[in-house]
């Protein structure tokens, strides 16, 4: 099929799509609409594909004032991206000279998905070439810090949805989990550049572009992410967080005071009434080392099972109870002294994939894709103003195409102009670029001016007699 | 560091004003006898594998303190401090020869050197802790005054956090780049703002921990290249055979080649899986009877061991296709298995001669579903694994004192004692390979029976 006849078949079904029916759930997401997608070019999805890259080290495309001496033309080319097909097709390594290169794959493949991966020492698609024992050995160079934060791992403390479902009330959980996770990565690691993305479903991924950390290795990934870590559940244990010693470290301490403890005591009681039956609170109870207190609340809970009260005012009374319990008993033991705090984290602090951060070739799907199984655009989460965010409310791609067949928005990357917050996606692309992409590129810019200045002051130093 | 045939040793020039551990950052530039190239390596090499057995058995850092003091004065120490220095330095540099060769061989190196490194740095008092760092010429600055201040009382925080219950500040703090301590990092030890972490006098271990092992590490592959394009020639009637022998000498024998009490054919095969193969052995062999099929993990380990068990290819090919084919036909073996038993033989590709894993390597495998591969002390549950000694003979008091060791994470010493359970006999050297067992355990049977008709 050639290119017109691809264009021309949108163009008819854009002239019928006033008189098909509204999709059915279970069309919003699929191919035809996909190549809609990636058909309509230059899309916002394009901008964050070519910016991501390009104003790395950028070409000559992004710097205004023409070509620089100290760009590195050939890192867009060995920058790692994987297509997902339909029917489950996965092909990985693949990688593109430019932007215009891998606008003709993915308008050729039509992928379902699209994950970026690392930045390797050579072109993925040629590694092959290079033989492995040997010093050209195919490995990665430079590759964001990533996170990624799914809500089934939180199945165990929410009771509204389980599994791929996620509503209004246990949503919550994910804006806590920015909020920590995006407060110590600015304070305490002082990274500038941090996007927050939709993950499409049910969680959010997090990616710090600083160039500090791009070049982390792998060790030191790791440690970030052991930092973060304080849940270790598996289904042995009934007590999965364990805060030990006299006092929380200074980071976990601020999440607790800034962002748990009233989260905990507030909305969380609210949507997940989490003492208001005997199930729910035995869970609870599970987590007191101590059978003489368990005994004393299930006592007086028991007893008031017939209460008039809201489930959600039940809830609160319980919890006064229980804390005022362990406060005069928590000298007991040691496993009592920080009892409280261990209910609260378990029920609200962040609960990272650790493998996904872990290692640099990891790959993590790129913002502004659509995802197969709910339609909705992958779109950034403004980390200031997180509790806005519902994950109900992202476009998807039907309504997306709609728009595009009333003749609504016209997303072109090259005009500045048009970033109208009118359109389904425009202010997501607009705070996508005003907040994340121009201020990395600037320092992208700032960085590479600096060290080609170093550079060529050190050669002029080298010449000298 | 130039090696000559006898005449005296031209002392160096090093003096009392060297901190007491060398950081081997260059080569030490004096001349040295070969007799000492060699001797020198081998004590240090008997220090490094006290070490990897200290740690193989669980010992915890104090622990470990006090095996590295004991084992570095057993085998390096000299009246003349300088003289002791010099064999420090010496042996490290010819180590670096013999484990620079392959990538196995440099991870081992690498871990224990590092290890000893870290160990020996914890013995120093606090000033001469100061002075290594000052040597790698670390940039970190000492935080004081009023930032020291601003930040006692969350470095106060971390020292409670940590079991300590009343804040003892320390009265120096380094302010280093959080990249540097990672594992004070992911251990949530220190205080970290705006990307650093703020580490303590006593925490400084990690800090040049870290540095040492990066250093040894790069220089493992500079001194690789240099071997094998000029030193390895060049040397190859005086310093590369005493080399090439140091690295099979003492790591324990990698049981590539097997002994005389070894060689075992397939008629054999069963009655010796029941007699002198280990848990983690016997395990695999009789699910491969059971089953006809062994996931890839499973072969590696099982196929290793029994190349070390003296099974030539011929019978290996022979045993993995009896048992194969009932599953998969013979078209198929040939296609897809063969070719990886010829290779673990050093027939075919790289025509490397893989060596059986050891404990420590089997231990730190992760089987998955439908494995049956790895340490059956760590890996299998605990009404598994009682099932299973049960059926190698053990009573029920034998059984306790290794469930005992296997909850505290000591699998080795569970596989010792299940070994002299089963033998009667006293296993002092411990088990660490699965090969060292059958050996020993070979030799026991034939020294209590008279060698019986086949």
């Amino acid at each position: 099929m050639t290119r017109e006849e691809i264009e021309s078949r949108e163009d008819e079904s854009m002239m019928d799509a006033p008189q098909i029916n509204k999709p059915k759930p279970e069309e919003f997401f699929n191919v035809n609409y996909l190549r809609i997608y990636y058909g309509k070019s230059p899309f916002s999805f394009f901008l964050t594909i070519k910016t991501f890259d390009l104003l790395r080290k950028p070409n000559n495309k992004y710097i205004i004032d023409g070509k620089h001496p100290g760009c590195d033309e050939y890192y867009f080319g060995r920058r790692e991206f994987s297509f997902t097909l339909e029917n489950d097709v996965y092909l990985r390594y693949k990688s593109f000279k430019n932007a215009s290169s891998m606008e003709d794959a993915i308008r050729s493949h039509f992928p379902y998905k699209i994950d970026i991966g690392a930045v390797y020492s050579v072109d993925p698609d040629k590694r092959h070439a290079y033989s492995q024992t040997g010093s050209n050995v195919f490995t990665p160079v430079e590759r964001e810090l990533v996170f990624d934060i799914d809500i089934t791992d939180y199945d165990d403390v929410r009771y509204c949805c389980s599994g791929a479902d996620v509503c209004s009330k246990c949503w919550p959980l994910m804006t806590v989990a920015i909020k920590v996770i995006h407060t110590s990565l600015t304070e305490d690691f002082g990274f500038k550049h941090i996007l927050w993305v939709f993950s499409g479903r049910r969680g959010v991924h997090c990616w710090v572009c600083d160039p500090k950390a791009r070049r982390m290795t792998n060790e030191q990934r790791s440690a970030v992410a052991e930092y973060f870590r304080v849940y270790k559940g598996n289904e042995n244990n009934a007590r999965k967080v364990a805060l030990m010693g006299y006092s929380l470290h200074p980071f976990l301490a601020r999440s607790y005071v800034d962002y748990l403890k009233g989260f905990f005591e507030g909305e969380l009681q609210a949507t997940q009434s989490i003492f208001s039956t005997k199930d729910k609170y035995e869970k609870i109870l599970a987590m007191i080392s101590d059978e003489d207190i368990q005994s004393e609340l299930r006592g007086k809970w028991e007893n008031s099972a017939r209460s008039s009260l809201s489930e959600e005012a039940i809830s609160l009374v319980r919890w006064e109870q229980l804390k005022n319990t362990l406060q005069s008993k928590k000298h007991k033991a040691p496993t009592l002294r920080m009892c409280v705090e261990e209910i609260v984290f378990t029920f609200t602090y962040p609960r990272i994939d650790l493998e996904v951060s872990k290692q640099m070739n990891h790959l993590l799907k790129a913002p502004f894709c659509v995802h197969p199984k709910t339609g909705r655009v992958c779109v950034p989460i403004d980390p200031n103003n997180c509790d806005e965010f519902d994950p109900l409310a992202v476009p998807t791609l039907s309504q997306l195409i709609e728009e595009i067949n009333s003749g609504g928005s016209r997303m072109d990357v090259d005009d500045d102009s048009d970033d109208s917050d009118t359109s389904l996606l425009g202010k997501s692309v607009k705070f996508f670029r005003s907040s994340f992409l121009e201020p990395l590129l600037k320092s992208c810019k700032e960085e590479i001016e600096s060290s080609y200045k170093t550079k060529i002051g050190k050669s002029k130093d080298s010449l000298s007699w | 560091m130039e090696v000559i045939r006898s005449q005296k040793r031209t002392p160096s020039n090093d003096t009392v004003s060297n901190p007491k551990i060398p950081l081997y950052l260059t080569a030490p530039q004096m001349e040295v006898r070969l007799e000492e190239f060699e001797l020198f390596a081998i004590d240090r090499l008997r220090v490094l594998k006290g070490v990897s057995d200290g740690l193989a058995r669980g010992r915890n850092p104090k622990e470990m303190d006090d095996l590295v003091d004991t084992l570095w004065k057993e085998h390096m120490r000299d009246p003349d401090a300088s003289l002791m220095f010099n064999k420090d330095i010496i042996s490290h540099f010819v180590l670096r020869l013999v484990y620079c060769r392959s990538d196995e061989l440099k991870k081992w190196f690498l871990s224990m050197e590092t290890a000893l490194f870290r160990h020996r740095f914890r013995l120093q008092n606090f000033e001469a802790q100061r002075a290594i760092v000052g040597e790698f010429g670390l940039p970190y600055k000492a935080v004081t005054g009023a930032e020291l201040e601003g930040l006692k009382e969350r470095l106060g925080q971390v020292v409670r956090s940590l079991g300590q219950i009343s804040p003892t500040v320390e009265a120096i703090y380094y302010k280093v780049p959080f990249e540097e301590v990672p594992d004070l990092v992911a251990s949530r030890r220190v205080l970290i703002q705006k990307g650093y972490a703020f580490v303590a006098g006593s925490q400084l271990v990690s800090l040049v921990v870290t540095q040492f092992r990066s250093h040894i590490s790069k220089a493992l592959i500079l001194t690789n290249r240099k071997w094998t394009t000029t030193i390895r020639e060049r040397e190859k009637d005086r310093l590369t055979p005493i080399v090439e022998a140091l690295s099979t000498s003492y790591l324990g024998p990698d049981y590539s080649q097997s002994t005389e009490y070894a060689e075992i054919s397939l008629k054999d095969i069963d009655q010796v899986a029941k007699s002198s193969f280990p848990l983690c052995m016997r395990h695999l062999f009789e699910k491969v009877r059971e089953d006809h099929h062994l996931k890839h993990g499973g072969r590696m380990q099982l196929g290793l061991f029994l190349k070390g068990v003296g099974l030539k290819l011929d019978d290996a090919l022979a045993f993995w296709r009896a048992e194969f084919t009932k599953k998969v036909g013979s078209e198929r073996f040939d296609k897809e298995y063969a070719y990886s038993i010829r290779h673990n033989y050093g027939k075919e590709g790289k025509r490397t001669d893989y060596t059986p894993y050891a404990c420590q390597k089997i231990i730190l495998s992760a089987p998955g579903a439908g494995d049956h591969h790895g340490c059956p002390y760590r890996h299998f549950s605990e009404d598994n694994l009682r099932a299973a000694l049960g059926r190698m003979g053990l009573s029920s008091r034998g059984m306790e004192g290794v469930m005992d060791q296997v909850r505290n994470k000591h699998y080795q010493l569970a596989c010792t004692m299940t070994f002299e359970a089963v033998y009667g006999t006293s296993c002092d050297a411990g088990i660490n390979h699965p090969n060292q067992y059958f050996e020993e355990s070979q030799k026991i049977l034939k020294s209590k029976t008279p060698p019986a008709p086949v």
